[in-house]
């Protein structure tokens, strides 16, 4: 009988990590949750404040985090978020503060709760785990280039199996302390394992030689064993480095010790530091791309994109960052195409007869595509005299065929609308490109704009860089020549507007084979990608056509309208990740949403991507003056 | 003859009067405040009976679901006029304790806390009379009315009486297990830190006293 702690139950086992627990674990920390009512403006917490012993969830209203040197918001945690997860990473102060935006009801969890019952979970620790990355991104992201760098890597590592240092410096049982600090010491190390036939059985760390020895509590005639720190957590040496963190996390130590079979019961084959997983630099991925190299066959291609695709899986469901995933995926891609070139132009029976260069469009040539579908793709050659043109093209064309059938092995389907470099209008001569996209630009019709949307996005991916870039100079300048063309992309960019009433009723497809599912594609990814491409394009500035690297730089460029920008990259992220998930669910493109599959959470998700398409559709409508064209 | 009569009392009793030999604590950021409700067969304090009784403790402007209190009460009396409102049926079930020793349970978990309850003169009557069943005599601790915070701020001088169903829908409180005693006490809680909130901003001195209804303004059933 607990008639409250089971009204909390029922809200909080909506919402990720509670929904991984049992329901005897999530009643009994139900049982013992604080509720904290704020009133607007008021604060949780403020920054560098000594963290509480415990966890937030937003149950109603909302709660600011706010960056305290720019008083800027960082994230807006409602319904269902949480947020003051380092509490639990037991870090020293709050780097943010927690401001109610509105009256707000949010619980709170205490740490020791949590170890319990979360840290046990490698489900629900994995996603606390990222949440807590994903959280203090933001946070540093302003500092210099160089730095967001690292720290992108930094966020990835998680995934990666560990690299662990071999042969660890090691002592006997009977070895006295001053010995063991003297080994230490030449070695340059911070700790030292103490073993018995081999398998470790305690460990010795500088903190144990400040706080045992150097307060004069034990002799330093003393063998280790009389400070020595026992049992050792030991690991399997295939720990990933997000276990590795958890483990140190859940015990609240700094070094696992690997072990032949993982148990105290084997040889010591290695240390692993907290230190080391903060040097770690290296990745799954890039042993792919490495294979990728060797084959020789398309099929063998066929296998590694086969395994690209279970690393994908497995990234989803380890919830790392979207934006890591697509950057992987997409240099598989890009590593796979390249090899399938070099293999098609070995099967060509003379060299090419010019520079070329082959090009990913749309959704590749954003690096937006996680799973595998149709393949879309065109090529640009140098031009070339009027008598050669003919044969020239048609070199072009073969090997085109050859790569577009090499794709296809690999899983990339034949685009069915044939936008592809083995179909002649899109293998031409770059002044047959530069003519084609002034005759899209200077006669906007609907083919023509839709034919934009696709071919403005795209990628180098192989042969000769220079062609792309006069290519996408020419682009701008035709532009600049027709300004009036914009108007018409802003318009294009607007014709799906979101769906406000998303939750009272539900836009759904009328009829045909998706009846009463929603398009997620149409209804909310093309509004973001479509207003992104227009605002960057407005700016005629040459950067990648992925579009949360477009609003990266809309945000920099237009910090006055920061928010937007930055709420339309986490609504972009939110809806790649859920598509994506959708379609590896269906083994489909993910674009079609069966309603029932819908829980609390998605639907929340969905409710706050529509606000940011909402938002930066209202910010083209004015800044294009559109309201007079609709 | 005062003596023979408080030794009559019996030990639950007296270690729950024990509570208040201390001196209490009067920073309103330190109060324990117990918010509870009763689930009664009528509102006839002298003829009804408590059916369920829930509570909620709040200390520094946080509610603790751990220090929490539920229980539902066998009763003879059934009134079959109330059961649309609270859903307790007379059954029996072994669930349900008796009635004294619901009261043995309540005071251990109230000890000397403030109580709080919306239209408090009822539920404390019910206690009460509950208490003088069992030749106890009355409840010691003070006692805040949420009622009578809402009137203190002025936010609405129309009226006399204000029900918790006006108050939930005013401060737009979600209204979750409406009518049952815990469900109450809790959304009462959640209650009285928005009354406490305002009732600060407008009087940052604002005390314990200050809160507490006096006596002879009673008689709002």
């Amino acid at each position: 009988m607990n008639t409250i702690a089971e009204r909390i139950y029922d809200f909080l086992k909506n919402f990720p990590p509670f929904s991984m627990l049992s329901k005897e674990q999530l009643l009994s920390i139900c049982k013992s949750i604080h509720v904290h009512y704020l009133e607007k403006d008021n604060d949780l917490f403020i920054t560098g404040n000594s963290i509480k012993n415990e966890f937030y969830v937003v149950k109603d209203g909302a709660i600011g985090l706010f960056e305290e040197k720019t008083n800027s918001l960082v994230d807006k945690c409602d319904e269902g978020d949480i947020f003051g997860l380092r509490a639990l990473m037991r870090k020293d102060n709050y780097k943010l503060s927690a401001t109610a935006i509105e009256e707000s009801i949010v619980y709170s969890i205490s740490s020791e709760l949590f170890e319990e019952y979360i840290t046990t979970n490698s489900e629900a620790s994995n996603y606390l785990l990222s949440s807590f990355v994903s959280n203090t991104r933001y946070i540093e992201s302003d500092t210099s280039k160089v730095e967001k760098e690292n720290e992108k890597i930094l966020d990835f590592f998680e995934e990666q199996s560990a690299d662990y240092s071999k042969n660890p410096i090691h002592c006997s049982e009977e070895t006295s302390i001053k010995a063991a600090a003297l080994i230490m010491t030449n070695k340059r190390v911070g700790s030292i394992i103490i073993t018995e036939h081999k398998k470790p059985i305690g460990i010795i760390t500088d903190k144990d030689l400040r706080t045992k020895i150097a307060t004069g509590l034990i002799s330093i005639e003393k063998p280790v064993s009389a400070i020595m720190s026992f049992p050792v957590i030991t690991y399997p040496e295939n720990i990933t480095v997000a276990e590795a963190q958890i483990a140190m996390m859940k015990h609240k130590i700094t070094h696992l010790c690997i072990t032949k079979d993982g148990t105290p019961n084997t040889e010591l084959t290695g240390l692993l530091s907290e230190h080391d997983i903060i040097v770690i630099r290296d990745n799954n991925a890039s042993i792919l791309v490495k294979e990728i190299k060797r084959t020789t066959s398309f099929i063998e291609l066929q296998n590694i994109r086969q395994r690209a695709e279970k690393i994908l899986k497995r990234y989803l469901n380890q919830q790392i960052p979207i934006i890591f995933i697509t950057k992987i995926l997409s240099s598989i891609n890009d590593s796979i195409t390249n090899h399938i070139i070099e293999l098609s132009l070995k099967e060509m029976p003379t060299l090419p007869p010019t520079s070329f260069s082959w090009l990913a469009i749309g959704s590749q040539g954003r690096e937006e595509q996680l799973l595998l579908t149709d393949q879309d793709n065109a090529l640009v050659f140098e031009n070339v005299s009027k008598e050669d043109y003919k044969n020239t093209q048609q070199y072009f064309l073969n090997l085109s065929e050859k790569i577009n059938k090499g794709l296809e092995i690999v899983g990339f389907e034949l685009c069915p609308a044939d936008m592809m470099a083995s179909n002649p209008k899109w293998c031409l001569s770059i002044s047959e490109w530069k003519k084609q996209f002034k005759s899209w630009i200077k006669t906007p019709d609907q083919d023509n704009l839709m034919l934009c949307t696709i071919f403005f996005d795209f990628e180098f991916v192989y042969g000769d860089k220079k062609l792309v870039k006069k290519l996408s100079k020419s682009i701008f300048k035709a532009i600049d020549a027709h300004e009036i063309f914009l108007n018409f992309l802003g318009i294009n960019a607007l014709k799906n507007p979101p769906p406000l009433s998303f939750f009272r009723q539900f836009l759904v497809e009328r009829d045909g084979e998706h009846k009463d599912q929603f398009d997620i594609k149409a209804r909310a990814m093309m509004p973001l990608v479509d207003a992104a491409r227009l605002l960057i394009l407005s700016k005629g500035i040459d950067i990648p056509k992925n579009t949360i690297t477009r609003y990266e730089k809309l945000a920099e460029l237009e910090p006055q309208n920061g928010d937007i920008y930055i709420a339309c990259i986490k609504a972009f992220k939110n809806l790649l990740r859920y598509r994506t998930e959708q379609g590896i669910m269906h083994k489909d493109s993910g674009r079609f949403i069966d309603l029932n599959t819908l829980n609390k959470a998605n639907r929340l998700e969905l409710k706050s991507c529509f606000k940011a398409v909402k938002e930066v559709q209202d910010l083209i409508q004015t800044r294009f003056k559109l309201s007079h064209f609709l | 003859m005062n003596w023979f009569k408080k030794k009559k009392h019996p030990p639950f009793w007296k270690l729950y009067i024990e509570c208040f030999k201390e001196k209490q604590n009067t920073d309103l950021n330190q109060i324990r405040f117990v918010v509870f409700d009763t689930e009664t067969t009528g509102l006839d304090t002298k003829k009804d009976r408590i059916l369920s009784i829930g509570t909620i403790a709040v200390i520094g402007n946080i509610i603790k679901v751990e220090d929490s209190f539920e229980c539902y009460l066998n009763q003879e009396l059934f009134n079959p006029e109330t059961v649309k409102i609270h859903g307790l049926l007379k059954e029996k079930s072994s669930s349900k304790i008796e009635e004294k020793e619901a009261i043995i349970q309540f005071l251990a978990h109230i000890k000397n806390a403030v109580l709080v309850a919306h239209h408090a003169n009822f539920d404390v009557a019910m206690i009460n009379q509950s208490l003088k069943r069992l030749n106890l005599p009355k409840l010691k601790n003070k006692v805040i009315d949420t009622g009578y915070l809402f009137k203190k701020t002025k936010l609405d001088t129309s009226k006399n009486h204000f029900s918790l169903d006006y108050l939930l829908e005013r401060f737009k409180i979600p209204q979750h297990d409406r009518h049952t005693a815990s469900g109450d006490a809790y959304i009462t809680g959640i209650l009285l830190l928005k009354l406490l909130n305002i009732l600060r901003k407008q009087n940052s001195d604002l005390t314990l006293n200050q809160l507490i209804q006096n006596n002879n303004r009673r008689g709002l059933l």
